[in-house]
């Protein structure tokens, strides 16, 4: 997969792919060219595994908003047999931030939901940079009713910046809408499962996330704010992102310390951008694992045990 | 103070002076002088121009409820750095310094009283204690209120303000959301009433999980009531936000909320409202 908008740390296992490109393209290939190559090659694979293996916080939050990360509807398509997109709130329009519908994975029957980034600038502008309104949360609860009738299982995708800041928002009531769907999910009798897949902003994440098992992909963020917004409120200086990023701990391996986050899927070498069907196996095979361990609980069971589970997440002390 | 049946606020004394002092004070909106002991008479409300002040928990313990009728619960839940957070300050520091000023443990007083005889559990925000932010304490201290209600059967009503979910706390503020909402829906099954009150101002996460998830959703005048706050939306579209935008009565134009009542009708109108949805 070719991408061109390397982060910086990653500059320089582009110089080798720089090079070996050079080797493939433009010299014939004779034993030599082909040894340096594969040379070269595992070079590069070390550098990668060397890099990855201690991004700072600032990095995995660099890496988690990689443009060339796979998004949901890339992930709903190597993930899933099947997958029938469903539209709209039934109030006011189609939020393209939010998609969902119909699915099939491994022959269980599903419905999946999850934010969606655009990729190009005109999709990003159409997607609003996978920020929802209102009428994106309320399509993703029309989707989980939907699936409370017929008793399917709810898998998500969480991948948002945060929920759509603006006049907008506001007006159709953007508080309301999260909210409501946090109070729907925790009464859901259907087993929900959400995947953390590139960024978790905020209550605009949490909003399709109250779920009975969360999984984060390990260069996935998930935090209560982002980093340069908690900077420009707590330093008064929005480019100290970076220390903010390390104090607001969002990377997956913490979270799971927290308790927050109950599995953490493991990315390709060098990132999930660099392999999307290697990243989607890993994604699916935890979340097929997750749904059967949820597949023998009641109804009441499955509400009981999410309630029980949000019911704890926080620390604090009591005592004069 | 002494119809406090347990003294919640006698940890640092000196600041249980809800007013700076001054004879005087000079209303926020219409910039009019006015004689201190008339706001207090008038429930901290201008008597010009009909501004709401800002005012502490306990104060409004006190202009709420039945005299002497207020029991804490949860009083001794602290918060704890559970991410070792440190910004220009440590959480620590900053924890020690608002328990200071504000003489609570954290950002809500809970417990239990009478409006007109009527019993309740109530919550109240102290804006003063790092904005109202909702960290672990305040989540944990809403669910116990919302399981509390369920057992005994009484209802709930929750003064907000707040700026939203604590940052210092991480995902763990965020998550807040969640657990409080999830409350609720337990307690929407039972048919327990809640009434949420919105006051200036409420933002961000508390105003994205219970604080809009009530039977009843009543807001103060001319509080500001949103999900993003005014600054952080004037910088996402760069232009100035319309006059009235996000006020009280814009949402009630908008439907977001059941009505506006006047600090000095709200005992009352929280009375008829139980009363109504009580069996
Ligand atoms: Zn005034």
């Amino acid at each position: 997969m070719q991408h061109k908008n390397i982060r910086e740390f990653e500059r320089p296992v582009e110089e080798i792919e720089k090079k070996i490109e050079e080797l493939r393209f433009s010299r014939e290939m004779t034993p030599d060219t082909a040894r340096e190559i594969r040379r070269l090659e595992e070079k590069r694979d070390r550098l990668i595994k060397d890099i990855y293996s201690s991004l700072t916080p600032w990095q995995i939050t660099l890496v988690a908003r990689h443009p060339a990360r796979p998004y949901t509807l890339d992930y709903i398509g190597l993930v899933f047999d099947e997958f029938e997109e469903l539209h709209g709130d039934r109030l006011y329009r189609d939020d393209p931030a939010i998609v969902g519908g119909l699915a099939r994975i491994e022959g269980r029957k599903v419905v999946v939901i999850g934010h969606q980034k655009g990729r190009n600038t005109k999709e990003r502008f159409y997607r609003n940079y996978g920020m929802p309104h209102p009428e994106g949360y309320r399509k993703a609860k029309r989707l989980m009713e939907l699936a409370q009738r017929f008793s399917r299982p709810i898998i998500t995708f969480i991948d948002t910046p945060g929920a759509a800041p603006d006049i907008e928002a506001e007006e159709r009531g953007q508080a309301v809408a999260i909210a409501e769907n946090l109070l729907y999910m925790a009464g859901l009798g259907v087993p929900v499962v959400s995947a953390v897949i590139g960024e978790g902003g905020s209550g605009g994440a949490l909003a399709i996330g109250v779920a009975n098992r969360v999984l984060m992909l390990e260069y996935s963020i998930y935090s209560v704010i982002s980093p340069e917004g908690c900077a420009a409120i707590l330093w008064k200086d929005g480019s100290k992102a970076e220390l903010a990023a390390a104090q607001l701990r969002m990377g997956a391996r913490e979270l799971e310390k927290l308790g927050i986050v109950d599995r953490v899927v493991e990315e390709p070498p060098g990132g999930a951008h660099r392999n999307y069907e290697l990243a989607a196996k890993s994604l699916k095979k935890a979340l097929l694992e997750s749904l059967e361990e949820l597949s023998a609980l009641t109804p009441d069971e499955i509400r009981e045990a999410r309630y029980r589970k949000f019911r704890r997440m926080g620390v604090s002390t009591e005592g004069d | 103070m002494i119809w406090f049946k347990k003294d919640i606020f006698s940890r640092g004394k000196e600041k249980t002076v809800r007013v700076p002092q001054g004879l005087w004070v000079k209303c926020n909106h219409c910039n009019e002088i006015i004689y201190r002991k008339e706001v207090e008479r008038n429930s901290e409300v201008c008597p010009k121009c009909n501004y709401h002040f800002r005012i502490s928990a306990r104060r409004r313990i006190e202009i709420t409820l039945d005299e002497g009728s207020f029991v804490e619960h949860d009083g001794n839940i602290s918060p704890v750095d559970a991410l070792g957070f440190r910004d220009m300050k440590r959480y620590t520091e900053r924890i020690g310094a608002a328990q200071q000023k504000a003489g609570l443990k954290d950002a809500i007083v809970c417990g239990e009283g009478t409006i007109e005889d009527r019993r309740l559990l109530l919550g109240v925000f102290e804006f003063s204690f790092m904005g109202g932010s909702m960290g672990s304490v305040v989540g944990e201290k809403i669910a116990r209120l919302f399981e509390r209600a369920m057992e005994e059967r009484v209802p709930v009503v929750i003064f907000a303000s707040s700026g939203g979910a604590r940052m210092q706390e991480g995902i763990l503020s965020l998550v807040q959301m969640a657990k409080t909402s999830a409350a609720i829906e337990r307690i929407r099954r039972k048919a327990i009433p809640y009434i949420s009150v919105l006051t200036d101002p409420t933002t961000g996460g508390v105003t994205a999980s219970f604080a809009t998830l009530a039977d009843v959703i009543i807001a103060e005048p001319r509080a500001l009531i949103g999900f993003a706050g005014p600054r952080v939306i004037e910088e996402t579209i760069r232009q100035k936000l319309p006059e009235g935008f996000q006020r009280a009565e814009y949402l009630l134009e908008h439907g977001m909320i059941d009505m506006i009542v006047e600090r000095k009708k709200m005992r009352h109108t929280l009375a008829k409202l139980i009363e109504l949805l009580t069996d």
